[in-house]
């Protein structure tokens, strides 16, 4: 257990270290950067560009660059180009609203995409299972800000229903739960399109391995003892194909963290996206690396647990 | 000929979602090739996309404009037939690009193993945790949005999954007995990797390639909604869209048909794929049996 | 039990098929897998069915509990009569009284046989719980299989994950597996083909020792005409899809009537003759 925690704290650290370089790379070596106001721009003055030079470390080579640029991060004195405040606290500030809802559509992508891909399996080659598919390549094929404008064209516009925001303005609640209730309403509606797509490709998942599980001779002797074929199904199909699907998971978060920049816009809903979107028009770069870096060690954590889980399921997979 | 027509029914009739997704795309193809061509004479059918009327801003779908006018006036149609073009440019060059850096690195990482693999594979694990399309979007945006930075952007950042399924095939590849025996019969290296192992990853490519298509096109429409797509005044779906949405509570038409647009075109390309991979694993199931 | 009816139970066969036909629809069309095959096994008695690989022997046994989805499995005709009841015109829900309580399988690769998610505890009580829901599923009940099977450490088996046994091990677990509902009849497919030579024979001697101690009824899978003569009371050599030698074992082995089952002796290795090379078998079934 010691090694395996070791061992994964020694492979995240060097993602990492992978990543940090790469987005350095990008910001640095694509035309007019790292100047948010574009090299040759000749309203800044030449003072200006000197403070800002020194502050962002770019009289350095670039080695050096990049060195102190990850110190700057870990001490935290990275600052943002906008207003100056330090990176982390702006990004800290965000990480509740974006955890509520990048963690509501995970756990609805878990839930519907299991259910949507065991329904097709269980139906294997008859219209049901194609059904289900057609809606799953529906699912991926929608464009989310297509479908968030519809939604709301229909719920606000039409209904006159707020979905909007984190939470209706101008009501006061009578009590802490229907407070509680109007946020979980309005989370659950962005949650629900940034599930959509890794839901279906989930639900594909689940019933390519269920497919590739039944075809197992453990199948043929449980159906040989007898076993009713719900039980086949459940209990000795499913579990076995939860393991080619926890390991793709993994892949499935930073879709939803890309995800959240659209619909976190659409949605007024005040989240890392719409920081995010917010250091891409600034040409913000201490900001646009830091939540790089940031989502990247969330998006690791998350393959942590999903291994976790995985040794739990399976005996055969030993952490060390 | 009959009888060819007669099995293109059967076939067709059996998978009929190959049927649905062929003849759209085999349309959309048609369609950007002609509004290519005829704007290339100089003839604009039905109207110039790009031209500007003032009295006629926000009309709904009407005899005139089919689909409506946006906010300064031009032919919602004439600028959707456009964007056809540049959404299946788009789709098909950035799958290209990414489709050959995936086969590349994965046939590479998969062949050589060792610490080559080990170092690609961890890099396509690095560049996987990165939130994908927020990285296009930084990326667009520091290079200038352009057709062509779009489709250098969409192309490379766009391949790990490509790469990390032929290692896999290439792997499973390499440890059967007819691998073995070309290699122990001296075959040279470039002949094992480009007449023994590609060869037998070609269905996997075609599949590839299909589901490419559409992650681009949707890719492109994202990014143009949030205006790093291909610049206004230039048509795209997705600039149709991001026009509209500051008006799209009074010109829903704005949001709806471009959005369909881009839905049906991603749909038929998911479609078409699942179609193909259906028939790669029957026959490979069939092919199991045959001793 | 009286003399009578003990008399008529050893006439009446266990089993009996009847012009049993089988294909696979596949993608080129149909394609038959057996031709129209016909034995019967008497209570306590081993059948032996011999016949290279792809020769129909797994379809044959798979499809007397309609074990293979179906389609692509097509039956095409025959019965196959268990104590005198079609199992092939059976419902499902009626069949499943059938499956491993009446006829139990032990197949060839025990290690894929077994689900490697759950433990050989659970997969004993699992099947215990079903055919026998008279008894407890404790380990007291589980306990004596095992050690039937010749396991020596019982109660660390239990414990114990399929792939933390050797191939000897799970074929053993199988074999208690099926034991513990106390089938009639025990089909072995090719039980010793994916073992060690060494292990092969310890199974093979333990399948003989239980049949001879439980007078359990045996249907003997194997492509191997070597290990018949010890194990089996009768023999069906099977070739193409077709049964081509039929009857006692003696009989079978010494004068055999087909030139397929001679071909099939002759490749058997013997001490007792000088041999520069082992004879392979030409095309013998041009002659159907
Ligand atoms: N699922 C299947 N689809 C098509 N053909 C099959 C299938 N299973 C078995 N067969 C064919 O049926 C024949 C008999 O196979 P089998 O009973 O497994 O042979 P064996 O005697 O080695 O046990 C073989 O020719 C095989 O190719
Ligand atoms: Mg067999």
């Amino acid at each position: 257990m010691i090694t395996f925690l070791l061992r994964r704290l020694l492979l995240s650290t060097l993602l990492l270290f992978i990543i940090s370089l790469i987005s350095f790379f990008i910001m640095t070596l694509t035309p007019g950067s790292p100047y948010p106001w574009g090299e040759m721009n000749p309203k800044v003055s030449p003072e200006l560009k000197a403070v800002f030079r020194k502050k962002f470390h770019l009289d350095r080579p670039l080695p050096l660059q990049y060195c102190s640029m990850l110190d700057d991060l870990f001490r935290g004195k990275l600052c943002s180009i906008s207003d100056d405040l330090p990176v982390l606290r702006k990004i800290f500030d965000r990480l509740p609203a974006t955890l509520s809802l990048n963690i509501t559509a995970m756990l609805l992508f878990l839930s519907f995409g299991t259910l949507l891909g065991v329904y097709s399996a269980r139906h294997l080659g008859d219209w049901k299972d194609m059904l289900a598919s057609l809606l799953a390549f529906l699912f991926i094929a929608l464009p989310s800000f297509w479908i968030a404008y519809l939604l709301i064209l229909l719920l606000v516009d039409h209904l006159g229903i707020p979905i909007l925001g984190t939470e209706s303005y101008g009501i006061d609640f009578p009590n802490l739960l229907a407070a509680w209730l109007d946020k979980i309403w309005h989370l659950m509606f962005p949650a629900l399109i940034l599930a959509l797509t890794p839901l279906a490709i989930e639900s594909r998942y689940l019933r390519a391995s269920m497919l590739e599980e039944l075809k197992e001779a453990y199948i043929l002797t449980a159906r040989a003892r007898g076993l009713s074929e719900s039980t086949i199904f459940y209990h000795h199909a499913l579990k076995n194909s939860l393991r080619p699907l926890i390991t793709n998971i993994g892949m499935l978060l930073p879709a939803l963290m890309g995800g959240t920049v659209i619909i976190e816009s659409i949605f007024a809903y005040p989240g890392m996206g719409q920081l995010g979107y917010q250091a891409v028009l600034e040409r913000d770069y201490p900001m646009l690396l830091t939540l790089n870096f940031i989502v990247a060690t969330l998006v690791l954590l998350g393959n942590f647990i999903a291994d976790l889980l995985y040794a739990l399921i399976d005996p055969r997979v030993r952490l060390d | 000929m009959t009888t060819l027509l007669r099995r293109a029914w059967k076939f067709f009739s059996r998978y009929p979602m190959m049927a649905f997704s062929l003849s759209t795309i085999s349309s959309l193809i048609v369609i950007a090739a002609l509004t290519t061509l005829l704007s290339h004479y100089g003839i604009d059918w039905p109207r110039n996309p790009n031209e500007t009327h003032l009295n006629e801003r926000l009309l709904s779908p009407n005899w005139n404009h089919w689909l409506g006018t946006d906010h300064l006036g031009r032919d919602v149609f004439s600028r959707m037939l456009h964007g056809t073009t540049i959404s299946i440019t788009v789709g098909l060059t950035a799958m290209a690009v990414s489709l050959v850096i995936g086969v590349t690195v994965g046939t590479i990482a998969g062949y050589y193993g060792g610490k080559i693999d080990q170092l690609l594979m961890r890099s396509v694990d690095a560049l996987l945790c990165f939130p994908t399309f927020f990285l296009m979007l930084t990326t667009v945006a520091l290079l200038g949005p352009s057709l062509r930075n779009i489709i250098v952007v969409l192309g490379f950042l766009g391949w790990t999954a490509t790469s990390r399924l032929l290692r896999a095939e290439i792997l499973t590849l390499r440890e059967k007995p007819y691998f073995h025996a070309a290699r122990v019969l001296g075959e040279r290296r470039w002949k094992l990797i480009f007449l023994h192992l590609l060869p037998n990853t070609a269905g996997l490519i075609l599949v590839t390639a299909i589901l490419g298509v559409p992650e681009a096109i949707l890719a492109e429409a994202g990014l143009s909604f949030l205006g790093f797509g291909v610049q206004p005044p230039q048509a795209t779906w997705g600039n149709i869209i991001a026009d509209g949405k500051t008006y799209f509570l009074d010109a829903w038409w704005l949001i709806f048909f471009p959005g369909l647009a881009i839905l049906i075109t991603s749909l038929s390309f998911y479609l078409l794929g699942n179609s193909f991979l259906v028939i790669l694993e029957k026959n490979l199931a069939a092919n199991n049996y045959r001793r | 039990m009286t003399s009578a009816t003990s008399l008529s139970l050893s006439k009446e066969p266990l089993l009996q098929v009847v012009d049993l036909q089988l294909a696979f629809s596949t993608n080129q069309g149909v394609s038959p897998a057996v031709l129209g095959i016909s034995f019967s096994l008497n209570k306590g008695s081993t059948l032996a069915l011999v016949g290279e690989s792809g020769s129909g022997k797994s379809v044959t046994a798979l499809s007397m509990t309609r074990l293979l989805p179906s389609p692509p499995l097509l039956y095409q005709g025959g019965h196959v009569f268990f104590q005198g009841v079609d199992l092939l015109s059976l419902s499902e829900k009626k069949l499943r009284k059938y499956r491993w309580r009446r006829i139990a399988y032990v197949f060839q690769e025990a290690s894929r046989s077994l689900n490697p998610l759950y433990s050989i505890r659970s997969q004993l009580a699992e099947t215990l719980k079903l055919h026998r829901p008279d008894l407890p599923t404790s380990d007291r009940e589980i306990l004596p299989w095992l050690d039937m099977v010749g396991i020596a450490r019982p109660q660390e088996c239990l414990q114990s994950y399929p792939h933390q046994l050797s191939g000897g091990m799970q074929q053993r677990v199988m074999i208690a597996m099926a034991l513990c509902a106390q089938p009639d009849l025990l089909i072995a497919d090719e039980p010793t083909t994916a073992l060690d030579v060494t292990i092969q024979a310890q199974i093979l001697t333990l399948l003989q020792r239980l049949q001879k101690e439980l007078g359990m009824t045996l249907l003997f899978i194997t492509h191997n005409l070597a290990i018949v003569s010890s194990l089996a009371h009768h023999v069906a050599v099977m070739h193409q899809g077709r049964l081509v030698e039929y009857g006692a074992t003696e009989k079978v082995l010494r004068n055999p009537e087909h030139p397929y089952t001679r071909a099939l002796l002759a490749c058997i290795p013997r001490l007792d003759r000088k041999l520069k090379r082992l004879p392979t078998i030409g095309n013998v079934g041009k002659q159907h």
